[in-house]
């Protein structure tokens, strides 16, 4: 007995000596660079994709959370239970998390969180989230009963968003500045236009990450960006601006670089409401009239996958439509002609800053003018793209990538800044968000992506590729984007 | 004639004789894209490579020269046009209120960095050519007048002038007359030079954006579209960068030679 405890006693120094060695070794500090910083650190309160990328999973956790790979898998709730009709969700959380305040995180909290997401005034960017929510209800501490209007077959997913995540009412007053979250990193400091500090939240409920720290840099600069990298002073570039500097960091060893997929339908988007674009044929002829893959080739390198319609092609749902617009210039004339266009006509052409809009967008006038389009290009900064085209409406052609999960539900938005206004679609959506049966809703799915795929809404482009560099030795960072984060708690170095 | 006149005059003629031919012919459309043939560096069938388009560089250089002559031009026109009357006027009126006010009225304009009241004009009024023209243009203003007056004060106390007054010419006879032909050398000399500093300027401003807009090709542009693929294909930097200089260069010895050898004093020195 004695001799096997000693023995045993033993083994257990030896082992703990070896982790202790290779903990010695590892680094545990971490930084990650991107292009823009977030204008303040809420996530429940703006629609910057950059606050996400600084504390999904870090530093805010929801309910539900989004895997890398974009499963949806529990979060703060340990499990929950659907009532039969799909309208009540009773979600168990997990007992004993804290927020970095040390107050702890319980039902009042989720309901708080809830209830200012879908309030009358709420400053939540996506409160389409929280619109079937019709109650709330604190069962116990770690209970919670959210009742639904009517049963919504994508409630679980909207759960997981970073503009669903929970919050306290004891820190909601500084959370712009001071963000007080439930994650495995509390924040640390912020250097306006510099970085932002992130550090292991000791009290973590979950598995405590590999990393000690964490640095978020900002880089807006893309020559800067590569400078940085190829110096070795950030640790990860995530969301690297410029894909053509790629080959050089694959072809060195001391890099990776990760190529993934992000939920960025990337479109030449068009004013559904404004002459001549009014006229379907028209909008078919600038389908016609564009070649994606020159687009992609040209613009990202040949990163980027053609699309035929606004759904992520790594979706189960998706429906391979690029058929529709096919690169045929010749139908592009006849059908600008059978329109009364047949000498073309001139319209404007508004760029904001990614190499995916400015390249793009030289590429795209180009290949218009081939049919006698003449697109005027504007290059915009993206306050004044918001301002002109985004909330003036004011434009003619813009590009953009619709970065949001599952953002098919825009097309129902006739106010929505391309203004495309069909009852058939709006009706189709309601429909699918009424909708649990997942093959039923696979099929509803297809018919929105065909209507607006034969409507011609938009030019669809192509699917921004997730486009990271991390030096050799980072593990666990997220290949593909199902929504904007960074996510830190599985990173670690290798030895 | 000096070294400096004849290699300045060499370099500025090239560039404006591709200006010029460009209108006529260039190698290939400069707004074609190709994109499988991009990057292409230097080779026969195009002699500066292409560029990440596959658009030919040299007819992209050779167009990018008349929007950089264009602008230049038209800027140092304006900032004559209202430069020499002012200049004119204040030196005639020495003293007066009016020579003040136009004066001053310099100092206020001097006092602002040209390049960054640039960029205030193109972002509020839009990007564009129009607005570098009018932007650079303003600047060219001060720097007209301000040489113009000085050199006519002292031709005012010649006695050429004086007779001019006595045979009963007015202040603006005499200023159109007698006194701007005497400073005409002085002002082409600042008009090169202010030519050569327009064309860095129109550079300085495409290239963060706010100058001519695509598909209009400008070698500021092409710089800035450059930026992230020097370190694999230089040629896209090195050629625009090139222009530039030499551009600049040969506009800068011309000037230089062109005063000296329209500057009586030197004249009479050297023969």
């Amino acid at each position: 007995m004695g001799h096997a405890f000693k023995h045993t006693f033993r083994t257990a120094l030896a082992l703990s000596v070896s982790l202790l060695a290779t903990q010695a070794f590892a680094k545990s500090d971490i930084t990650v660079a991107m292009q823009l910083e977030p204008p303040h650190l809420d996530p429940t309160s703006a629609a910057a994709q950059a606050i996400d990328s600084v504390v999904y999973t870090n530093v805010f956790e929801g309910l539900t959370r989004f895997m890398g790979d974009g499963a949806i898998v529990p979060g703060l709730a340990e499990s929950w239970e659907i009532s039969d009709d799909g309208t009540v969700y009773t979600f168990k959380l997990h007992d004993g998390v804290t927020f970095h305040d040390g107050t702890s995180m319980d039902a009042e909290d989720v309901k708080f969180s809830l209830d200012r997401a879908r309030a009358e005034d709420s400053a939540n960017a996506q409160k389409a989230l929280f619109a079937g929510i019709t109650d709330v209800e604190v069962v116990d501490p770690l209970t919670v009963k959210v009742t639904l209007s009517e049963p919504n077959g994508n409630f679980l997913f909207n759960m997981a968003w970073g503009d669903a995540v929970i919050v306290a009412p004891e820190s909601i007053d500084n959370i712009k500045t001071n963000p007080i979250g439930t994650g495995a990193f509390k924040f640390s400091g912020w250097v306006q236009g510099d970085k932002i500090d992130l550090e292991r939240n000791a009290d973590y409920w979950g598995k405590q990450p590999a990393l000690e720290k964490a640095t978020f840099k900002f880089i807006s600069d893309p020559t800067a960006a590569f400078a940085a990298v190829m110096a070795e002073d950030v640790d990860v570039f995530s969301g690297f601006p410029a894909p053509e500097n790629l080959p050089q960091f694959e072809a060195d060893p001391r890099f990776q670089v990760l190529v993934g997929s992000t939920e960025g339908e990337t479109i030449l988007s068009t004013n559904n409401k404004q002459p001549p674009f009014d006229d379907v044929r028209v909008r078919q002829a600038l389908a016609h009239a564009i070649d994606r893959q020159a687009i992609v080739d040209g613009a990202m390198f040949g990163y980027g996958t053609p699309i035929g319609t606004h759904f992520a092609p790594h979706h189960p749902a998706y429906v391979d439509l690029t058929a529709n617009s096919a690169y045929d210039p010749e139908k592009a004339k006849a059908l600008l002609a059978e329109a009364g266009f047949a000498d073309g006509f001139e319209t404007t052409l508004h760029l904001p800053p990614p190499s995916y809009a400015r390249r793009g967008g030289e590429i795209i006038a180009a290949q218009l003018a081939q049919v006698g389009i003449k697109a005027e290009i504007t290059n915009v900064e993206w306050a004044q793209w918001l301002e002109t085209v985004f909330r003036g409406k004011n434009f003619g052609l813009t590009i953009v990538s619709h970065t949001e999960p599952m953002d098919i539900g825009i097309y129902a938005r006739p106010e929505y800044y391309f203004q495309y206004d069909n009852p058939a679609f709006q009706e189709l959506m309601t429909t699918l968000n009424s909708t649990t049966d997942p093959e039923e809703r696979t099929k509803l799915l297809g018919q929105a992506q065909t209507m607006i795929s034969e409507d011609y809404v938009n030019g669809y482009l192509f699917q921004l590729a997730a486009l990271s560099v991390a030096k050799a030795g980072v593990q666990g960072l997220w290949v593909n984007a199902p929504t904007a984060a960074n996510d830190l708690t599985a990173v670690s170095w290798a030895e | 004639m000096s070294r400096n006149l004849i290699l300045g005059t060499a370099l500025s003629s090239i560039v404006v004789l591709a200006a010029v031919v460009s209108f006529l012919w260039t190698p290939y459309d400069h707004a074609a894209l190709d994109i499988p043939n991009k990057l292409k560096p230097p080779n026969a069938t195009h002699w500066l490579g292409t560029d990440h388009f596959g658009r030919d560089m040299l007819s992209m250089i050779m167009v990018g020269a008349r929007t950089s002559i264009a602008v230049a031009l038209v800027a140092v026109g304006i900032g004559m046009a209202a430069g020499i009357p002012l200049g004119l006027t204040a030196a005639a009126r020495k003293g007066s209120w009016l020579d003040e006010l136009i004066m001053r009225g310099n100092d206020l304009v001097f006092a602002f960095p040209s390049l960054v009241i640039a960029i205030l004009i193109t972002a509020i009024f839009g990007a564009g050519a129009i607005n570098a023209i009018i932007a650079i243009g303003i600047f060219n203003i001060p720097v007209f007048a301000r040489i113009t007056r000085g050199a006519a004060l002292s031709l005012w106390e010649r006695e050429f002038i004086m007779a001019a007054r006595v045979a009963g010419k007015g202040t603006a006879r005499i200023s159109a007359e007698h006194i701007l032909p005497n400073i005409a050398n002085l002002l082409i000399v600042q008009g090169t030079i202010q030519f050569s500093l327009g064309i860095l300027a129109e550079a300085g401003l495409s290239y963060v954006g706010l100058g001519a807009q695509p598909p209009t090709p400008s070698w500021g542009r092409m710089l800035a579209d450059a930026q992230t693929m020097v370190s694999f294909a230089p040629h896209l930097a090195l050629i625009p960068g090139c222009a530039i200089i030499l551009t600049v260069l040969g506009l800068n010895l011309m000037g230089d030679g062109l005063r000296d050898w329209l500057d009586p004093r030197i004249r009479v020195a050297r023969t």
